[in-house]
């Protein structure tokens, strides 16, 4: 594995943010291809780096840092985990609460199917193997939203285990170039959430809300391969829009559907690991990358200067940019895990395990839930690709932005011009509007079909491009006016009647001889010049490859 | 009537020999004779005369659910009961009103049950004397019965006066001295090593612990859930059969239940010559009194004598399991106690200094001293150095244990024949000699490792002793073979036809009772 970790080594450009002083942003995880059979089997003890993408400085020791994700994602379900509550976000304090919930006693969980198909199907989705036979767990700790004192989850056995994540770094803006990594996936386990608690400082009060209390979670544990902020933040943006495609959770962010926390730690290459922190609750891809280099700098500087690390829970402070020890009971804790008794071992069934003349009510069937997977992001992004011709790099931002593909392939079905010009237009003048304001795809102005015909105009070449920018700068304005109506009231269309453009070439060349007489001497600008001056005359409305063309014609004449 | 069969009761009420009100208020009145008992903690008479008053307008129209129709039942209060208080005799849970019924409960008032009341226990059943309970101790219907008061009148060393009543066993006493008392003709019991079975024995009733997984526990508030089973009290083999029908089956609210292929029918052994009964022999212990292993031994040869096969089988890891049940039951406790936190529901102290101090404090008044030792020993046993040696060790044992009964049974047996309890019920003074714990380990010694396997056993009283109380012997069968063991209980029923309890005495004298009770209270707090 040495040839391909030392050939991406070097591609260090995009990390500044992530290439902390002294050190570097080292490339544990490998590309994919070839190399991931065999980083599977590897355990997620640190393998030692090749190459470092800074040189660092004399005297200074080369840092390496070591990050592993523990993410949290809802299962998009219409009942919890255990109970036929519903899960809905933004209800009414408990109102979604029912007795098994609220954690009466003698009520028992009763497993939903729902969520374990969804487990399966991410599983599926992330190469993992998938156990057919899971165990639940009870993990106690005393906390005023967990109403039973444990939550079930999966502690020794899992239901998926040993996947992969494939992502994609960004080789530089110049090249257009992706380059694809890999996470392993160590396991993913199906368990509760917990409710919410919401701390009344003034009046010293608690208030509990057990609506989430029960909701399923999938929780993706990702072995430690990443090394910085940036890599974090794509490996879960690329598991976001997975997740978001299998339809098994919104992965929303902002509404915690999606929650993050990272193990981190430092060392030299070729020695041990350093002692880990753990950053918790981290609910933006923005702030995790932020937290996750500010955390390996911090451990750095803590180490430069003698300190130590501390095994801790640490939290990220988003209005100062940092993270800060949580210093309460969330540190060292006994879980005394156990089984749970109350749900027996859950089985699942493949096509040759499937016991013949089993309902298949009772039973889940690993083959069927394969079958059902539907395109995943990467060959969607492939797909694109092959399909329009466009960049790697184009592919990752039309499906980055929450809606956008789905925009990019509205224009196309609706208009006639080349896949790489609606591709530019969506990605640069769609996009670049949409950002300025900060608006969602959803919340755009100019909608598909607009943009399609305006596109057509231009294909035909009715308009000139400035002219449809000029066209798509009114469209923003929500007037409710079609690109054509626009181009008619501004008079935008290009001049078609070659004549009058002669005409308005030979009126040019006459008011200007000396221009004239430098493009006779062999001044190959000069007739920029006279092409700008007919443009000037016809008001920007004719197209300047055919001004070119007359006004050869006529000099040469 | 009162003394009558389920069945017979049932009839009668067809019949309209008696009206179901008329039966509700008898036991009512029975009730308050002996409420000195303490059998029961809650009395719905409301609820129950009610429902009576349903049941007795579907007679009227030829409209009976079934033979439970208009027939009391009693239930342990740590069944959940709608609208009703579910304390499982603890402060934690005084004044816990819960807003649904445990799945059992459901059953039998859907079949027409009256619920005449929530019973006593030992706190969150974690005992075998129904002493340890926050409303006292259970007094044991015999110790008024005419036959233990002529032997003791016969017995120089004896006291007099009622200072040393007995106790029930437990720790569903509550609901056996509920039936033996003719309150009721069925009660739910819990059982998790032995608090049917054992308090069945003392009281001179039929306990059955089903088969784990045939019963729902739903709604049941646990102790051990993967011991845990409802247990049915019962004066008869075919009473207990027709409770189990109705509630045997599947439950989608406890995932642990099993689907029943067939209803469950009890027919009449008439043959036992196809049988195999076994003994075990490790059940023969220094500590079981001579009265009852003779008539242990009786009971074999009775077998033997109709042409039954009565072979001694061995259960090696029988000695193990009291220490690896208390590992497990520890365990458990520990994690499902761990709900009673003061904040949603039952006992809340005053302490706001902090959540984990309201916590402590809580908790430190809610649970007694037993429920308390418990869930520390837990926790200790679930604490990540001591996991693998305690719990993973413990669950070993316990499947050790379950082989063993598996082995017996491939090896021909159809029912295993052993004691219940040591001896009969001891008095009350004499039981609280010793802590909760070692009680508890003593008593259940015969009946714990059948909850270790999750197989079905059921108490059979076989005859008096010489004290003139009631003595039991346990039957215990393979794993949802629940019928099959209920019809060997049934022949053997009827075999040594037990008396019936004589307490004509207690009802006609209870306010004699009730002023030598008041005494003997006194006399304990010295």
């Amino acid at each position: 594995m040495a040839a391909p970790m030392l050939r991406w080594g070097c591609r260090g450009r995009r990390w500044a943010l992530a290439c902390v002083d002294g050190g570097s942003c080292h490339r544990r995880g490998a590309p994919t291809g070839s190399t991931s059979n065999r980083i599977r089997g590897q355990s997620s003890v640190a393998q030692q780096p090749l190459h470092t993408a800074q040189k660092p400085r004399k005297g200074e020791h080369k840092w390496a840092a070591v990050v592993g994700l523990e993410i949290h994602a809802q299962i998009s379900s219409n009942s919890k985990l255990f109970s036929g509550s519903q899960v809905r976000f933004s209800a009414p304090p408990n109102s979604l609460v029912s007795f098994f919930d609220a954690s009466l006693p003698g009520t028992l969980p009763v497993l939903n199917r729902r969520c374990v198909e969804a487990a399966v199907m991410t599983g599926l989705a992330l190469n993992c193997h998938i156990n057919k036979k899971s165990l639940f767990d009870r993990k106690h700790y005393f906390y005023a939203d967990l109403p039973a004192g444990y939550q079930i989850t999966q502690h020794r056995l899992p239901i998926a285990v040993n996947g992969s994540l494939t992502y994609g770094i960004s080789a530089g803006k110049e090249c257009g170039q992706v380059i694809p990594k890999m996470v392993r996936v160590k396991q993913i386990q199906l368990e509760q959430d917990s409710g919410k608690s919401l701390h009344d400082d003034l009046r010293s009060q608690t208030l509990i809300d057990l609506n989430r209390a029960g909701v399923g979670l999938l929780e993706v544990v990702l072995e430690p391969d990443l090394s910085c902020g940036e890599e974090a933040a794509t490996a879960v943006r690329e598991l976001q829009l997975i997740l978001q495609a299998l339809g098994t959770s919104q992965a929303n962010m902002a509404e915690g559907q999606l929650r993050v926390d990272a193990n981190i730690s430092v060392h030299h290459p070729g020695e041990p690991l350093g002692v880990r922190t753990e950053v918790k609750n981290l609910n933006s891809i923005r702030f995790l990358a932020k937290a996750i280099d500010y955390e390996i700098q911090r451990q750095i500087s803590e180490l430069e200067n003698g300190g130590e690390i501390l095994n801790e829970t640490r939290s990220f402070h988003e209005k100062l940019g940092c993270t800060v020890s949580m210093r309460d009971k969330e540190a060292k804790q006994d879980y005394r895990f156990m089984p749970e008794p109350n749900l027996p071992p859950l089985l699942l069934y493949d096509a040759t395990s499937l016991p013949t003349g089993a309902d298949p009510q009772q039973v889940i069937n690993i083959d069927q839930i394969r079958e059902t997977l539907p395109e995943l992001p990467s060959v969607t992004r492939e797909r694109l690709v092959q399909q329009y011709g466009m960049l790697p790099e184009h592919s990752f931002t039309l499906l980055n932005e929450v809606g956008l593909l789905e925009f990019f392939q509205n224009v196309m079905k609706e208009t006639r011009a080349e896949p790489k010009k609606v591709t530019s237009w969506v990605l640069n003048i769609f996009l670049g509007y949409l950002k300025q304001e900060n608006l969602a795809v959803s919340e755009s102005p100019v909608t598909p079909s607009a943009l399609a015909e305006l596109l057509d105009l231009l294909d035909s070449r009715t308009i000139s491009s400035s002219a449809a920018k000029q066209v798509f700068e009114e469209l923003w304005k929500r007037e409710g006016k079609t690109p054509g109506q626009i181009v008619s009231e501004k008079q935008l269309e290009l001049m078609q009647d070659r004549g009058a453009l002669e005409q308005f070439c030979y009126s040019v060349m006459k008011d200007h001889p000396q221009v004239v007489m430098d493009v006779k001497k062999g001044n190959p600008r000069a007739i920029n010049k006279l092409i700008g001056l007919v443009r000037k005359a016809t008001l920007n409305r004719a197209d300047p490859a055919v001004i070119k063309e007359i006004l050869e014609k006529q000099l040469s004449s | 009537m009162l003394g009558q069969t389920l069945r017979e009761v049932s009839a009668a009420l067809k019949q309209g020999q008696i009206t179901p009100t008329e039966l509700c208020q008898k036991c009512l009145s029975l009730i308050k004779k002996t409420k000195f008992l303490n059998a029961y903690i809650t009395v719905s008479e409301e609820v129950a005369l009610k429902q009576a008053e349903e049941s007795e307008k579907r007679y009227k129209n030829g409209q009976s659910l079934g033979d439970l129709d208009g027939i009391p039942i009693a239930v342990k209060d740590n069944f959940s009961t709608s609208g009703i208080e579910t304390t499982c005799a603890s402060n934690m849970l005084k004044g816990y009103v819960p807003p649904y019924n445990a799945t059992v409960v459901q059953k039998l008032l859907d079949q027409g049950a009256l619920l005449m009341g929530k019973t006593n226990l030992d706190e969150f059943a974690m005992g075998s004397g129904s002493t340890d309970g926050v409303f006292g101790p259970v007094k044991n219907p015999w110790s008024y019965s005419k036959q233990y008061r002529e032997k003791r009148k016969q017995n120089p060393h004896s006291g007099s006066g009622d200072s040393d009543w007995l106790i029930t066993g437990g720790s569903s006493g509550g609901s056996a001295a509920a039936v033996s008392a003719f309150t009721c003709y069925a009660a739910l019991g819990s059982d998790t090593g032995g608090s049917t079975r054992n308090p069945a024995a003392h009281c001179g009733l039929v306990g059955f612990k089903p088969s784990y997984g045939l019963v729902s526990r739903h709604g049941l508030i646990p102790l051990v859930n993967s011991m845990d089973v409802p247990g049915i009290l019962t004066r008869y083999v075919d009473d207990a059969a027709v409770v189990l029908g109705v509630l045997a089956g599947h439950d989608p609210k406890d995932s642990t239940t099993v689907p029943i292929n067939k209803p469950l029918v009890l027919s009449s052994l008439e043959d036992v010559s196809k049988l195999c009964i076994g003994i075990p022999k490790e059940y023969l212990v220094p500590e079981l009194s001579s009265e009852i292993q003779s008539l242990w031994s009786r009971a074999a040869d009775l077998f033997e004598s109709e042409g039954a096969k009565v072979i001694e089988v061995s259960l090696p890891h029988t000695s193990y399991s009291i220490v690896c049940y208390h590992v497990l039951c520890t365990s458990e406790v520990a994690s499902n106690m761990a709900r009673f936190d003061g904040l949603q529901y039952g006992h809340r102290c005053d302490i706001d200094v902090s959540t984990e101090a309201m916590y402590a404090a809580t908790r430190r008044e809610g649970f007694n001293d037993v429920v308390r030792g418990r869930i520390l020993s837990g926790n200790f046993f679930l604490l990540k150095e001591n996991y693998e040696n305690y719990f993973v060790k413990a669950q070993k044992v316990r499947r050790l244990i379950a082989n063993d009964f598996v082995n017996a049974f491939n090896s021909g047996v159809d029912v295993l024949l052993t004691p219940t309890t040591l001896s009969e019920a001891v008095p009350y003074l004499e039981f609280i000699k010793e802590d909760n714990r070692t009680r508890s380990a003593q008593d259940d010694i015969f009946t714990q490792a059948v909850n270790m396997a999750g197989l079905p056993a059921v108490n059979i009283p076989i005859a008096l002793s010489n004290q003139g109380l009631p003595i039991g012997l346990q039957f215990i069968g393979r794993a949802f073979c629940d019928q099959q063991l209920l019809t060997v209980a049934k022949w053997f029923e009827k075999q040594v036809q037990f008396p019936v309890i004589q307490l004509q005495e207690l009802v006609d004298n209870c306010s004699a009772i009730l002023e030598n009770e008041k005494l003997a209270s006194v006399s304990l707090k010295q």
